[in-house]
């Protein structure tokens, strides 16, 4: 009985996010669109709000294509591999007290773990579709992951020092309700810090060098098409927004917001994210792309040592108070 | 019963895939291998109550060190299976030398003794979490041989750093 409820609270959790990701990609589409003074997509329903079903539709009967050279067991798994560690970093997420599906003690441990992994999905599919593009943008992906990884991890310690917990309802609860206890503000280093190894952990714009469209083609994408092409794309959305959700737990105080909502607790979580993902989409239709060596020593050179130096003033805070 | 049988099934894919490890011709199918045997490290991490063992092995061997190897797998020749030849190419004289290791492993198993109970027992740990009893530990009891591993990283990093410049110059 137990693990039936646990079952269909995960297919909830699934089906929510996955319409989610569906309706990410309409909102990017729009938003971008009016920046850039035009309609974005109106021809399918109503200021075209039936175009990502459609899409989905479309790429679902799509025929999938596996190039002749490639190396056939890896190139199938990779976006499998993609997608479900992005889908299992769900599970530890708290959306409101006791919404969680796994409530761990090592929540944030967890969500490292499953975004690091989630880079072999890239990786593999460079290596596996035996192409110069897809190759290059695998290796950029894997050299911009293990660099970024690492100040996105010690900008989180500041967080854990200051909660004491590695739990994430812990991180949350321990912020407070007020608006002011949130730990954006004693973690202002730690939140810019996250937030640029955010986008790069996502390859987002302007660190989207794995698969520069203009350069690479559409680097380790290039030979995948119909439905192994949409898990990609899904596990890059479902990236975000697991990203953004780290930044709300650890930043912005979670599910706590000026006014406690009745019957619905997650909604200030579910607003911070999208406040969160619409920052994504402005900025993707605002900046240009970083140059390779340039993004190295962005996060080698500055947000690891302004990192480092966020733990020492936390420690230091943590020392005299 | 359910511990066992989850034991019995790391243990046993832990073996198949370092075995596999070893037999795949293609390098790149060897690190996958490891990194499969790498995720049921964990699960025995896990299984004995060490939650941050687990997902720290995890993070750093599966995502980080496997993926360097990966890397300079890549580096060092691009695509085209990738083949190696055997190490030693008398066969008898390899099956004489890993059927002696063998046993003399297996030898040592009757020396094998369960160490003194600690003064952490499991219902200990989960009270207070394996992160901070691990923390507990590391900064006051074993202090010390943290420091000295902390140092020989240190070196580590400085001969990398020093490696690196040289090459630099030269060119």
């Amino acid at each position: 009985m137990q693990i039936l409820i646990i079952l269909l609270q995960i297919a909830a959790l699934l089906a929510i996010v996955l319409l989610h990701v569906a309706y990410t990609t309409y909102f990017e589409r729009k938003i971008i669109g009016h920046m850039q003074v035009r309609m974005g997509p109106m021809l399918v329903g109503w200021h075209g709000l039936l175009q990502p079903i459609a899409d989905g539709i479309k790429s679902f009967f799509k025929e999938d294509i596996i190039p002749e050279q490639a190396d056939k067991p890896l190139f199938l798994a990779a976006p499998i591999i993609c997608l479900v560690t992005m889908l299992a970093s769900l599970a530890v997420l708290p959306f409101a007290r006791g919404w969680v599906l796994a409530d761990i003690n090592i929540g944030l441990l967890f969500l490292f773990a499953m975004s690091s992994l989630a880079s072999y999905g890239i990786i593999l599919a460079g290596w596996a579709s035996n192409s110069k593009y897809t190759f290059l943008g695998g290796m950029r992906s894997m050299a911009q992951v293990i660099s970024y990884e690492i100040p996105m991890g010690l900008s989180l310690v500041g967080v854990m020092m200051l909660s004491g917990s590695l739990n994430l309802t812990e991180i949350v609860t321990a912020q407070g309700t007020s608006i002011f206890s949130i730990y954006l503000f004693p973690q202002i280093i730690g939140f810019f810090v996250f937030f640029i190894a955010m986008l790069a952990e996502t390859n987002r714009v302007p660190f989207d060098l794995p698969e520069a469209e203009t350069e690479l083609v559409s680097g380790y994408l290039t030979e995948y098409s119909g439905m192994r092409y949409a898990m990609f794309f899904m596990a890059e959305y479902i990236g975000m927004m697991v990203m953004a959700s780290i930044g709300t737990v650890c930043f912005l105080g979670g599910w706590n917001g000026p006014f406690e909502i009745p019957f619905f607790p997650p909604f200030w979580f579910i607003l911070k994210v999208y406040g969160f993902l619409f920052l994504f989409i402005w900025i993707r239709a605002t900046l240009p792309r970083y140059r390779y060596d340039q993004l190295m020593e962005l996060g080698w050179k500055l947000l690891i040592p302004l990192a480092l130096l966020n733990i020492f003033l936390t420690g230091l805070f943590k020392v005299f108070t | 019963m359910l511990n066992q049988l989850a034991f019995l099934y790391c243990a046993s894919v832990i073996i198949g895939t370092a075995l596999l490890a070893v037999r795949f011709k293609n390098p790149v199918y060897s690190v996958l291998s490891v990194l499969v045997l790498f995720f049921h490290m964990a699960g025995l991490y896990l299984l004995l109550n060490a939650e941050f063992l687990a997902a720290i092995q995890i993070i750093v061997y599966a995502g980080a060190v496997l993926v360097l190897y990966l890397f300079v797998l890549f580096l060092v020749s691009l695509r085209e299976e990738v083949k190696i030849e055997r190490f030693i190419k008398s066969h008898r004289l390899a099956t004489a030398v890993s059927i002696g290791l063998g046993l003399s492993l297996l030898m040592i198993i009757p020396s094998f003794k369960l160490g003194a109970k600690g003064e952490y027992p499991v219902e200990r740990i989960t009270e207070l979490t394996h992160t901070k009893a691990m923390g507990f530990e590391l900064y006051s009891t074993y202090l010390l041989p943290f420091e000295v591993a902390g140092l020989i990283l240190l070196i580590a990093v400085i001969g990398g750093l020093v490696l690196a410049r040289k090459e630099e110059e030269i060119k």
